[in-house]
């Protein structure tokens, strides 16, 4: 049932973009090892900048 | 037994859309057009979409994805099919579907479900999920770009002066929608303002607070929302206040347009990204309640099947049912926006090339299912009441007992005193003429909600449908101005330098100045005419929206017979013929037609005669020149539109001509195959 209630949430966040830095995170350990990866504020920031320079809205 | 349970859905399906279209009593109940929707959809889904995903596009879920090819941890990223399939309809779900269907109830309920359906399955979600997947297999290629390089440089700037037309045309109509719905209305005016800085609090929340917890922040926003809705009707019992907030509709559309200029100005994590948030997660939490709403009140539908405006006389936009139930409703069966979407963002985060077939057609679907809520939310209301919302005063004339008249006469008794007790239930001073579809389908959705979830509280639902039209409307007016400033500013570019920099300042302000006055100017214009505005503004939107999708279809048709796809490329190529026909009558008529509640130069003609011969008021003729000139304006660009559509349709016949004789043409830009294993690795 905690297991169920968990996936539920991870598919929560996941819908809400709460876990991309943690994703980030993950894939610069694998493939940039080494040098620093962005802050958490510096990621959403960025994040938001390339969002919002394509057509992301419909009517 | 699986065979058994889809014949089953089968005669479900077919029994509901025959009972819808025969039934001819005085009422129907919703729950008719839910089942319909719902067979069409799962028989669309389970054997069309995996027909055209398997034998069409040939989709090898062997082949490895951009997402996991150039996987960078950001926008190229392998993500889980349902959270793609959440983002995506949630991009591509807007204002339009509750609009369009709404406007287009003028019909009767009857015409404009069966385009949803219909317009959907074999045409809108075949069209979103092609692009997806074509986008797919080019890294991501934006519409114009596979336009470009599959079709040629024609396509290629037919695409980009689309894109931009109907972005301007799109902010002006929904800006005006929500200026119709707010104009003299404190509680609604307030409480929309009141969105703005809860939006730039959040958006200080989500930066400097808690940066990135997106879900947390978006709950708090709600909260303070929901806040706004009640403070709105605070604001209009306070004596002092509700004056203050009382708004005409000119200082309304000056406060958007100024509004507009801000926001695309500012930086987005200010003011556009927490609102989007907010209204993403409104968006989806109304809807859904809607649909539960629905299934549990099981409403009648009160407008008849078919009313008597299928001949064009109607009093909300002008036209007869063909070609202008389609272009009315665009966004719910075919919308070419979203070939915007669905190349570009979406295809950066697909695992897996079959995963298209649920995120691209199930996504379409979903939408067009909302499109059948707001056909539901507009039905249900008594027609009567209906017209009396919608219709502007140059049609039923200005006063309410004229047009509770006008209307009555017309078979659907409305009474003076009815019309009161609604604006008081509601909490509003008049419902007369707010023209848009927002402030009916507001009612439509405040007498279900209320009584669905408790009754007394109409008026709070109200107004909290209208902040929530007005949220996402807002949202695509800020987003849409940035991506035509973009637009701008890489086409200047290539006449100075300097201009395509956008992060510099001027440039920025100069671009953003020009795209604001491009909507601003036909939001003013829609604003001071007195038929309402929405009459010209709509069907121009409908035709732009209709002709990006016209280019997307182009450019499926043109790569499925490169690819040695000749004998389907019906698939694509049908519903092209059909927006194709539809576009261009809708465009002869509304520039010919002598109906000038249709046609844009008998208006501007009619217009011109009485200004010379002196017929109107000193009001009315000062500002005549202007809107004799906007009617002349309309039919340039209309015929500018349907123009451009035949120029890339002809490319493309060019292209698959070229194809067909074995003669040369532009290399396919797919990027090379690789398998799955190798990325792995």
């Amino acid at each position: 049932m905690s297991q169920k209630l968990r996936e539920l949430w991870q598919l929560l966040r996941a819908m809400a973009t709460d876990d991309a830095y943690e994703r980030y995170l993950a894939h610069h350990v694998q493939a940039h090892a080494g040098t620093a990866p962005l802050s958490r504020r510096a990621f959403y920031l960025g994040e938001q900048q390339r969002k919002w320079t394509g057509v992301s809205r419909c009517c | 037994m699986r065979k058994f349970l889809w014949i089953m859905v089968a005669l479900s399906g077919a029994f509901a859309v025959g009972g819808i279209a025969l039934h001819r009593g005085e009422t129907i109940n919703a729950m008719w057009l839910v089942v319909a929707a719902i067979c069409v959809y799962a028989i669309g889904y389970r054997f069309y979409s995996a027909w055209v995903v398997a034998k069409v596009l040939s989709a090898d879920a062997g082949r490895a994805t951009p997402a996991l090819r150039l996987n960078n941890g950001r926008d190229f990223m392998p993500t889980h099919r349902w959270i793609v399939f959440g983002h995506h309809f949630a991009a591509i779900a807007g204002p339009g579907p509750l609009i369009g269907p709404t406007l287009a109830a003028q019909f009767g309920y009857l015409p404009g479900t069966l385009w949803i359906l219909v317009g959907a399955v074999l045409g809108g979600c075949v069209q979103d999920m092609t692009i997806l997947f074509m986008s797919t297999r080019r890294d991501g290629r934006s519409l114009g770009q596979m336009a470009r390089d599959e079709l040629g440089p024609v396509g290629g700037l037919a695409a980009i002066i689309g894109t931009l037309t109907i972005m301007i045309i799109l902010i002006a109509v929904l800006g005006l929608v929500i200026v119709n719905a707010m104009k003299h209305s404190p509680w609604a005016t307030a409480t929309v303002f009141a969105t703005i800085p809860i939006a730039v609090l959040i958006g200080l929340y989500l930066r400097n607070i808690r940066p990135g917890r997106v879900l947390e922040g978006s709950m708090i926003g709600i909260a303070l929302l929901l806040f706004a809705v009640v403070g709105g009707g605070w604001v209009d019992h306070h004596p002092t206040l509700r004056v203050l907030f009382d708004m005409d509709s000119k200082g309304i559309a000056w406060f958007v347009i100024g509004y507009g200029f801000i926001a695309a100005v500012l930086p987005v994590w200010l003011l556009l990204a927490p609102r989007d948030y907010l209204s993403t997660f409104l968006k989806l939490g109304t809807v859904l309640l809607l649909a539960i709403a629905v299934v549990l009140l099981r409403p009648e539908i009160k407008m008849p099947a078919i009313t008597q405006f299928v001949d064009g006389t109607g009093p909300i936009f002008g036209g007869a049912l063909f070609p202008f139930v389609f272009i009315t409703i665009a966004c719910g069966a075919i919308s070419g926006f979203h070939a915007l979407v669905s190349s570009g963002t979406t295809p950066k985060l697909i695992g897996s090339e079959t995963d298209v077939r649920l995120i691209g057609y199930g996504s379409m679907m979903l939408e067009s299912c909302v499109a059948i809520m707001a056909m539901i939310a507009a039905t249900l209301l008594d027609p009567g009441v209906y017209f009396a919302i919608n219709s502007g005063p140059g049609v039923v004339g200005a006063t309410a007992d004229a047009a509770v008249t006008t209307i009555s006469s017309w078979g659907f008794p409305v009474t003076a005193d009815q019309m009161h007790e609604l604006a008081r239930e509601m909490g509003e001073s008049t419902l007369f003429a707010r023209t848009g579809g927002a402030p009916s389908l507001a009612v439509g959705m405040a007498s279900i909600f209320s009584n669905a979830f408790g009754q007394g509280l109409l008026a709070v639902w109200y107004h909290f449908a209208i902040m929530f039209e007005a949220v996402f409307i807002l949202t695509t007016l800020d987003a849409g101005t940035r991506v035509g400033r973009f637009m701008l500013q890489d086409a200047l570019g290539h006449v100075w330098k300097p201009m395509a920099k956008t992060s510099w300042y001027p440039s920025v302000l100069i671009a953003s100045a020009l795209i604001v006055a491009g909507w601003g100017y036909f939001l003013y214009i829609g604003v001071v005419d007195p038929n309402g505005g929405i009459n010209i503004l709509w069907p121009l939107f409908g035709i732009a929206n209709q002709l990006l999708a016209g280019i997307a279809l182009c450019v499926a048709t043109g790569i499925l017979v490169k690819s040695g796809k000749l004998r389907y490329a019906w698939v694509t190529g049908l519903p092209l013929t059909w927006l194709a026909i539809v576009t261009t009558v809708a465009t002869w008529q509304k520039v010919v037609s002598p109906d000038v509640r249709v046609g844009f130069l008998a208006a501007a003609e009619q217009m011109a005669n009485k200004l010379a011969s002196g017929a109107l008021s000193p009001e009315q003729a000062a500002v005549a020149p202007q809107l004799i000139f906007n009617q002349r304006l309309d039919a340039a660009l209309a015929m500018m539109l349907v123009a451009i559509l035949w120029i890339v349709i002809a490319d493309m016949l060019r292209v698959s001509w070229r194809v067909v004789k074995g003669l040369p043409v532009p290399p396919s830009s797919e990027a090379p195959a690789v398998a799955l294993a190798e990325v792995r690795t």
